[in-house]
């Protein structure tokens, strides 16, 4: 199939590029990025007044499959990316069976490719069923495909075991994520603890138990001289120690997600369990630090962390409640609303986090819009208004925080590997 | 004014003339507990059911005389022995409630935010008989209703609420309604049950109990729950009495006719001494009575949210 997309304004921050151009697709692949293409196409896009980026890369994603298809599937977590921009997911190794050895990881390419509609990476597990006792064989692991490991849900909690396992992923030049949460001090808080979690009398979880693991990762990346990635940073004291980190040189990376910047624990007063996730939502001084972190470069990415969950799981007593909000839909208009139209970064900064940076993390060869390159596109109305309705949302869990936020940014056209795969009517 | 609120889930969500209108309507219906025929149709007709989760005597039985003498049916399902155990949600029990055409669920639960829960799931009134560490607003209702008997007014009171902090309801509602009739509160507990933030509520906290019991009009004592210890933080019972028993010893330093308030049940010799319980100072057993009062008037104030909602309609 050829496409051409006429007149908009492209943005592909590995090109340095920020102008409006016309891009010719052939073959899956992107041909031409130039000014006035005329070449004859099956389908020509006008795409004047709109953006043109990259296929946005999310990093964290619960898929659910193989094991809780009831939540979500490979098939209907793609299609929900794809409304929301995303070309390429990286799916976490939660699922039932974890992720943690050739016959799951086998099992789950065999669905990706029988039933994806857009690009999945594998994400392995660090150690086995995520329980911290013993690592995968994460060299067999990687001959399989998987692009990257994580317990995500769990921290290690056995410094010497994460020590070995930062070595091991550096021997096989993969980036290890971390979910840096201390068990021990965090409990069973069920939310933020501060005046809000007294007030509404429910157990907190303290910033100290994401900082403190933080602090300890980065000490321990630094040691093993292995390139580490904070998942999900929800607190300003986490943001201060990867900056002191990465002043130091140490190879760490960290990504954030919509929610902490756009909410803050005051979501949660009328107990509404949409907002229950973990790392939970913090204070105005932690938003504000996301957010100046994600302009500064401490923050490079912006990934959803989708956690779908039945309402069955979510309609309950608020400290019964699965802890996570979906996201794959929201993922560019939350980014775009709450960073872009508020002032605080200009659109170029904005599209890296999503595609050139977790390319790099990840070592893929996406998020770019270079000729020769995977036909992966998002085609944007940057300043189209619009409201996130229950009903409109196509992912098969409907639990997500941002259900009645209104919206600057919407996803007009999605190209996944040369061919429309999302067209907004 | 008058009321129009289909639910009581605590005092953080009432005005100042909402909380008023509650003390004033129970005021009207203290009275009808000394009669000789202790009744009034003011509920007849009517389906209160009093659904409890967690283990409760005082309160379930305050409710239900308090329905009774509104002459309402009362059924009482206490989740040990319904279709909870067999794994029903809590919104799909409401739902089940409300299928029966009850009118008001008076819900007791371990979990803090179950009443807001429920009663956004269902169209009937909820009644929160206390959530978790969250609100237990009639108690601390009928705490204020017993203060303003005592002294005619709340505002400028100093009061103290001595004891834990970090998992009582009863203090959180108490704090809300008195600040925002005038009260002045202050909280008092081992350092380990002061919950964080709780400045933020406009309270003072102290660790020290003289300091709590100096110029307090009334102190409220809660009732040390050792039993939930789970962390096993607390210090012993015999190293509590000793820092924050409320002792004789301790109130002859405070003022004299300070007013000594109890949620119940009361454990002797761990929070409260005999004495104090036992003496003039104390209106623990007045609580009781005002609590029948205060229950019957949110009964009716809500249930006729109700009346005004059907007649809009017709």
């Amino acid at each position: 199939m050829k496409i051409l997309i006429k007149g908009g304004l492209v943005i592909d921050p590995a090109n340095n590029l920020n102008e409006i151009m016309d891009i010719f697709i052939e073959g899956g692949r992107i041909c031409r990025v130039a000014k006035n293409i005329n070449h004859q196409a099956d389908e020509v896009i006008n795409a004047a007044g709109k953006m043109v980026i990259p296929g946005i890369i999310d990093m964290h994603v619960h898929l659910r499959e193989p094991g809780r298809e009831d939540k979500e599937t490979v098939a209907s977590g793609t299609k929900a990316g794809l409304k929301g921009g995303v070309t390429s997911i990286l799916a976490m190794p939660n699922t039932q069976p974890v992720m943690d050895k050739p016959a799951s990881i086998k099992l789950l390419k065999e669905i990706i490719q029988k039933t994806s509609q857009s690009h999945v990476f594998i994400c392995g597990a660090i150690t086995r069923e995520r329980m911290g006792k013993e690592l995968t064989k994460i060299s067999t692991l990687k001959k399989l495909g998987v692009v990257a490991i994580s317990d995500d849900g769990a921290s290690v909690d056995a410094a010497r075991l994460m020590l070995a396992a930062l070595k091991e992923a550096k021997r096989n030049k993969m980036v290890v994520i971390s979910h840096c949460e201390d068990k021990s001090l965090s409990g069973n808080g069920v939310m933020n603890l501060g005046a809000i979690s007294t007030r509404l009398g429910l157990r907190g979880i303290s910033r100290e138990s994401e900082y403190k693991r933080v602090g300890r990762d980065i000490a321990l990346a630094k040691k093993a001289n292995a390139s580490i990635h904070i998942a999900h940073v929800s607190c300003q004291e986490s943001v201060e120690l990867i900056a002191e980190a990465k002043k130091r040189k140490v190879k760490v990376t960290a990504e954030t997600c919509p929610h902490y910047f756009t909410f803050t624990e005051e979501a949660l007063l009328d107990y509404n369990t949409n907002f229950k996730i973990n790392p939970p939502l913090r204070g105005k001084e932690d938003l504000e630090a996301i957010k100046n972190a994600l302009k500064d470069g401490t923050l490079d990415v912006i990934a959803s962390d989708h956690a779908p969950h039945t309402e069955s799981e979510k309609d309950v007593e608020f400290e019964k409640a699965e802890f996570g909000t979906i996201g794959l839909e929201t993922l560019f208009a939350a980014s775009a609303t709450a960073l872009v139209h508020s002032g605080l970064m200009d659109w170029p900064d904005l599209i890296k986090k999503f595609t050139l940076n977790p390319a790099r993390i990840l070592g893929l060869d996406k998020g770019t819009l270079s000729v020769g390159s995977d036909a992966d596109i998002a085609i944007i109305e940057p300043c189209k208004e619009w409201v996130l309705k229950k009903e409109d949302i196509i992912s098969r869990s409907k639990n997500c925080a941002f259900v009645g936020t209104k919206f600057k940014g919407w996803v007009e056209y999605t190209i996944c590997a040369g061919n429309i795969a999302y067209y907004a009517k | 004014m008058h009321w129009t609120k289909k639910d009581l889930l605590g005092l953080e969500y009432l005005s100042k003339e909402e909380i008023e209108l509650i003390l004033e309507t129970a005021a009207s219906f203290k009275e009808v507990s000394r009669r000789s025929i202790k009744k009034v149709p003011a509920l007849r007709g009517q389906t209160v059911v009093n659904l409890f989760y967690e283990p409760s005597t005082r309160t379930r039985v305050s409710f239900e005389v308090a329905a009774k003498r509104l002459s309402a049916d009362v059924i009482n399902i206490s989740a040990q022995e319904s279709s909870v155990r067999k794994g029903e949600t809590l919104i799909d029990t409401g739902r089940n409630i409300q299928a029966l055409k009850a009118d008001i669920i008076v819900i007791r639960h371990s979990a803090s935010g179950a009443a807001n829960i429920l009663a956004r799931n269902v169209e009937i009134s909820v009644i929160n008989a206390g959530d978790g560490w969250h609100e237990h607003p009639t108690q601390a209702l009928l705490d204020i209703f017993t203060l303003k008997e005592k002294f005619g007014h709340i505002q400028g009171l100093k009061v103290s609420i001595v004891g834990d902090i970090a998992h009582s309801r009863v203090a959180r509602s108490n704090i809300w309604g008195l600040n925002k009739l005038g009260a002045s509160v202050t909280v008092c507990a081992p350092k380990m049950l002061i919950p964080p933030g709780i400045e933020e509520m406009a309270v003072k906290v102290t660790y020290d109990i003289e300091e709590a019991l100096k110029d307090a009009d009334a102190v409220n004592v809660l009732r040390m729950q050792f039993e939930r210890d789970e962390q096993k933080a607390f210090p012993s019972q015999i190293d509590y009495f000793k820092h924050f028993g409320i002792t004789q010893e301790r109130l002859e330093k405070a003022k004299k006719d300070i007013i000594v308030m109890h949620p119940g049940p009361i454990n002797r010799g761990v929070e409260i001494s005999s004495e104090v319980a036992d003496s003039l100072n104390s209106v623990i057993l007045e609580q009781v009575t005002n609590g029948i009062a205060v229950r019957m008037a949110v009964l009716y104030l809500v249930s006729q949210t109700k009346e005004r909602k059907d007649e809009d309609t017709d």
